[in-house]
């Protein structure tokens, strides 16, 4: 049972969360300040066309059986409602 | 008869490898079949004394290669199974003596004698290993539930998908129940979840598989052995059984994985 006082981490879900990062990058090859070097790559690509907030772009990679999937969430900007508040 | 050629790797040295294709040959030859392993760890030849048959070496793999003795002279017979043998490795060799044409060759010519050739993969993932996979129909990762070693498991998972192999089964070994109860062991479930490959069989830490190494009889062979039995398991796996598995603490959530996300 777990002491209230001595919350320790259970190791081997430490374990998990470790290689679960670093079978990502093994696999991908894809190092965490390339993964940034990507997001502001795409921040300013996705910016020539929509406006968007680029404090509120979100970029990481998952893992999905043996697959890696590159997943961005990038909220877009809503002009219209914009628009009208101001008026 | 066309044999199956299995080939046991896992990147990581000292998972148990040597220990895996002793028991699986064991066993298979146990239950009838007629099984040949060969020793792929040039220069670190060690099936021989897992399986106590270091006595009876006259030839090994590369005298068959490079033609100073006939297939058959290199198989040594097993002392308790009439259809086990051994090829050994070379010993005062390196992994640059064979190549994987030449285990090709090899193997294609057992094909036609026995049912099984179970090949022992050295650590690594350079020519040893290459040679190693190189004629196998499928491939078996071995891993123990511990950091580097699911690690290693996985890089060698994406070089046998990479080079066509398909995706490997895997062998989890040394699972230490009361550690996972603890939450202080990556469970079945954790290792299956990272790995995202098939699951074979989970053998369990048994300090018999040491003493049965030091005596050169493999836990299968015994009865009352949780490893032997573990073991004996994975070669009805292999033959396609359908065998459950052992409750070693796995976690709830492995038998949602076997039976609720079959490939
Ligand atoms: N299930 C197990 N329980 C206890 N010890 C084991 C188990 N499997 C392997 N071992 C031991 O681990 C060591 C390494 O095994 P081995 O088969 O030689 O690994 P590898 O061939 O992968 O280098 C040996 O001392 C072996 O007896
Ligand atoms: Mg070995």
């Amino acid at each position: 049972m777990m002491n209230f006082f001595s919350r320790k981490r259970r190791s081997a879900e430490n374990a998990k969360e470790r290689l679960q990062l670093v079978l990502i990058h093994d696999r991908t090859n894809l190092t965490p300040a390339e993964l940034e070097a990507l997001k502001d790559d795409l921040i300013a690509t996705i910016s020539r066309h929509v406006s968007i907030d680029p404090e509120a772009v979100q970029i990481g990679v998952e893992a999905d059986g043996r697959t890696q999937r590159l997943i961005a969430d990038i909220p877009l900007k809503n002009i219209t409602r914009r628009a009208r508040m101001r008026t | 008869m066309t044999a199956k050629v299995v080939t046991i790797t896992s990147g990581k040295g000292g998972v148990g490898k040597t220990t895996a294709v002793a028991n699986l040959a064991v066993a298979l030859a146990a239950d009838g079949a007629k099984v040949v392993c060969i020793d792929g760890d040039i220069g670190l030849r060690n099936l021989d004394v897992v399986m106590g048959l270091e006595n009876r070496i006259v030839y090994d793999i590369v005298d068959i290669i490079e033609g100073r003795c006939r297939l058959r002279q290199a198989m040594i017979r097993d002392k308790r199974l009439p259809e086990l043998y051994l090829i050994p490795a070379a010993q005062t060799r390196d992994k640059t003596a064979v190549s994987p044409s030449d285990m090709i060759r090899v193997c294609k010519e057992l094909r036609q004698e026995v049912d099984w050739v179970l090949i022992d993969s050295p650590a690594g993932i350079e020519r040893g290993f290459k040679n190693s996979i190189a004629a196998a129909d499928s491939v078996l990762v071995i891993t123990n539930p511990e950091v580097s070693a699911v690690r290693d498991a996985d890089r060698v998972i994406g070089i046998l998908e990479a080079e066509g192999k398909g995706s490997p089964q895997l062998i989890l070994n040394r699972l230490n129940p009361a550690m996972v109860k603890k939450h202080d062991m990556l469970s079945a479930e954790d290792v299956l979840d990272l790995l995202a490959i098939k699951l074979i069989g989970v053998v369990p830490e048994d300090s018999g598989v040491i003493v049965g190494t030091n005596r050169g009889n493999p836990v299968a062979l015994d009865p009352k052995s949780r490893a032997g039995q573990a073991f004996r398991n994975i070669a009805r796996r292999m033959k396609g059984e359908e065998v459950p598995f052992l409750d070693l603490e796995a976690g709830d959530g492995l038998w949602s994985k076997l039976f609720g996300r079959k490939s």
